[in-house]
């Protein structure tokens, strides 16, 4: 498969993330939004592992590029996974003290 | 012996400098014999110097340092002694030191710490104007000549609790300044010129036709500056009116400032740069007619004064007209001959009325005294000889030098001449209406007056006699050819100044001419003893009379036509240009920062949407000009 489809699929699958962020007020809906741009760009790390790797594997069959990017997204799932436990958290407590997960709630900070 | 000469502005610098930093411990004797002993050691040592350029002692100048160097200009820090430096010297230290010894009585009820402030101030206005002859180029003389315009605004204003006198002593200072101006830009226009303040060079370069320094436009423009300053510091038509207010100032200070030294600065400066001015026709012509018009002018006005130091101030002017009229018509000579005499019968004079005003307790108006002649001998004996002194009358001094412009003025056009005469007749007029109104006649003051009057201290008629032995023989040192004698002033001054023209009259007409004068002003003094000294003028002046008495009304017409609209155009200022415009300006940048931060302070709206809008909106941004980098470089580079 060509990488332009991966590319557009993150692209869309990241714009997605972002207009979701932008637009919703519900906390758990903004978060999910939030991991969908972090697995657009794991999707897109391993697709170009996958390609880079592909191309040095055709002279050197032991090659081992692209393997980095692999990794970074195991990091990046297991910091997200943390991330997840952490946000979960403050919106339970957010709910706790405002009986809402309505985030334009969170103004207290103003002035 | 040239090198003491650094030695005689140096006394009277420590003068000032013990009597203004310790006026407040010392006592008023310690004081005084400072104040009068720096003068003293400044004469000594100016007689020396005179004596060795009289015996041949070559002209030198004595550079002490380097006061200004740039790549182009060097000016040192030099003082010059010569025959004209040298004779101012002797004048301004020895009539110096006589009114520093007569100050001292005079102003002996003052409180110790102002006697100190008050010989402070005269030994600084000495140094100044010691600076101001001695200096050898035209910088250090604007030293002198700023330093002695700063003396006068301090002294005119000595009773600074008196506000009529802060206002006198503050004319004096802007009518100076003015003049000072014309002073600065001359010497601007040297500098750019000739690329040298110092006269050696200057004078040498502007005679030098080979090389075309100077244009007779630039000659008669540095020449006609220069004479705004001497108009200014010299008192002359239309810059004259600050001397006469300058009377404020206590009487031994219009003694020494405002007859002897500073008023004859300028004088000295067009004596002193008598080369340049004898190239420019035009400005020659114009000091005469100026000279002339203000000796008539202020003669005229001196006639109606009462206040017995504003008819001498007048007669000041008047006499300063005449040194104009003589440097006008190039005689130079006459001129500083006629500085000299006016030095000593003119000291006399305010020197005699400060003692007359000693005597009458601060009363100035002549309306109220008479018959003084008994009650103050001396007072009246020299007073009489100055007042025959400044009329013309041989063999006293005064006939000498003035007869001396007198006659120059007739070789250069009769009318002057004829109007030179109509003044003198003036002079002898007033003067000896002055004199009848206060020393002849019944005395007129109040009993309580009567009561206190006695002679002054000796220390106040030791001055008076010396000045007037003076004015009696001081013109015999210019006793012109015609009448046997060598005018030894001439051949002395002879080495610095351009060859005068050579007095086209016959001897005849000489004597002829003298005689008129003489005569003229015999008649106008008998006139004015008669008609004086039983009925005195008691009520105020009627019809033109009136106007003499006020001035001719020229500062009420000063204060139509400049001071009013000066302070109409500040106030315009102070209300449009300061209050909307300056103001507005600063008030403005604070209203603009301070709602446009009200403007900005709406983006942190606390909505968390809202952040993560603007932090995506900025990516963008920065993802976009990242991509066309390039692009919005030419654009920048095509636009700047």
């Amino acid at each position: 498969m060509p990488i332009s489809n991966y590319i557009i699929f993150c692209l869309t699958l990241f714009t997605i993330g972002i207009v979701g962020v932008l637009v919703r007020r519900n906390a758990i809906i903004v978060f999910m939004c939030i991991e969908l741009m972090l697995n657009a760009v794991n999707l897109l790390l391993v697709a170009f592992s996958k390609m880079h790797h592909g191309a040095a594997y055709l002279t050197d069959k032991a090659s081992l590029v692209g393997a980095e990017a692999q990794i970074f997204v195991f990091f990046i799932m297991v910091v997200a996974a943390a991330e997840v436990s952490v946000g979960l958290a403050i919106i339970v407590m957010m709910y706790r003290n405002t009986h809402s997960i309505d985030i334009n709630f969170l103004n207290r900070l103003k002035n | 012996m040239n090198k003491l000469v650094y030695l005689i502005p140096l006394f009277p610098l420590i003068g000032f400098l013990i009597n203004g930093l310790c006026r407040k411990s010392l006592s008023k004797t310690f004081i005084s014999v400072i104040g009068s002993g720096s003068i003293l050691a400044s004469f000594i040592v100016s007689l020396i110097l005179f004596f060795d350029v009289k015996s041949g002692g070559a002209m030198a100048v004595n550079p002490l340092f380097t006061f200004i160097q740039t790549s182009t200009l060097k000016i040192d820090f030099a003082f010059q002694v010569d025959q004209l430096s040298s004779l101012f010297l002797l004048i301004i230290t020895g009539i110096g030191f006589l009114i520093h010894v007569y100050s001292a009585s005079y102003m002996h009820e003052e409180e110790p710490q102002h006697y100190g402030r008050y010989f402070a101030y005269l030994n600084l206005f000495v140094f100044s104007m010691l600076l101001l002859v001695l200096g050898a180029n035209y910088i250090i003389m604007f030293i002198g000549w700023e330093g002695v315009g700063l003396c006068s605004y301090l002294l005119i204003g000595y009773w600074f609790k008196n506000n009529n006198y802060n206002y006198a002593a503050k004319k004096a200072f802007v009518m100076n300044r003015i003049g000072d101006l014309g002073f600065l830009l001359a010497v601007f226009w040297i500098i750019n010129k000739l690329g040298t303040t110092d006269y050696h060079q200057v004078f040498s370069l502007a005679q030098d036709s080979s090389k075309h320094l100077l244009s007779t436009f630039d000659v008669t423009a540095i020449t006609l500056l220069l004479f705004v300053g001497a108009m200014g510091k010299s008192a002359q038509i239309p810059l004259y009116t600050w001397l006469p207010d300058a009377m404020a100032g206590p009487t031994p200070v219009s003694a020494l400032i405002h007859a002897a030294t500073m008023v004859t600065a300028g004088i000295y400066m067009i004596a002193r740069s008598n080369v340049l001015f004898s190239m420019s026709e035009v400005t020659m012509h114009l000091i005469a007619i100026i000279g002339l018009a203000t000796a008539l002018f202020s003669a005229t006005i001196a006639i109606k004064q009462n206040d017995i130091k504003k008819v001498l101030a007048y007669s000041t002017v008047s006499q300063l007209g005449y040194m104009f009229l003589g440097l006008g018509v190039g005689a130079y000579t006459g001129a500083v001959f006629h500085v000299m005499t006016h030095a000593f019968f003119k000291a006399l004079l305010f020197l005699g009325a400060g003692s007359v005003i000693h005597a009458m307790h601060h009363e100035q108006d002549i309306r109220n005294m008479g018959g003084l002649k008994k009650k103050l001998p001396i007072t009246h004996i020299t007073f009489l000889l100055g007042c025959i002194a400044i009329s013309g009358i041989p063999p006293f001094s005064g006939f000498f030098s003035k007869d001396e412009i007198l006659a120059a003025a007739f070789a250069h056009n009769k009318i002057y001449w004829v109007l030179g005469v109509a003044g003198a007749a003036m002079t002898a007029f007033y003067m000896f209406r002055l004199y009848a109104t206060t020393f002849l006649g019944s005395f007129r003051g109040t009993h309580d007056q009567e009561h206190h009057l006695h002679e002054s201290p000796k220390a106040m008629t030791y001055p008076l006699i010396v000045l007037a032995i003076l004015s009696v023989v001081g013109g015999m040192i210019g006793i012109p050819e015609l009448m046997g004698g060598h005018h030894e002033l001439h051949h002395f001054l002879s080495p610095i100044l351009v060859s005068e023209k050579a007095h086209e009259i016959e001897h005849s007409t000489e004597w002829m001419l003298m005689g008129i004068s003489v005569a003229i002003a015999a008649i106008a003094i008998l006139f004015a003893i008669n008609k004086f000294s039983k009925k005195p003028e008691m009520q105020d002046a009627e019809g033109f009379g009136k106007v003499l008495a006020n001035k001719w009304y020229v500062d009420e017409l000063y204060d139509t036509i400049i001071v009013k609209p000066l302070m109409h155009i500040a106030e315009l200022f102070k209300s449009i240009v300061e209050k909307s415009g300056i103001d507005g300006a600063v008030n403005g940048v604070g209203r603009l920062v301070q709602y446009s931060s009200r403007q900005v302070r709406l983006l942190q709206s606390g909505q968390v949407g809202s952040y993560i809008l603007f932090m995506v909106l900025a990516f963008a941004l920065i993802i976009l000009i990242w991509v066309n980098d390039g692009h919005i470089y030419r654009f920048l580079t095509k636009i700047f």
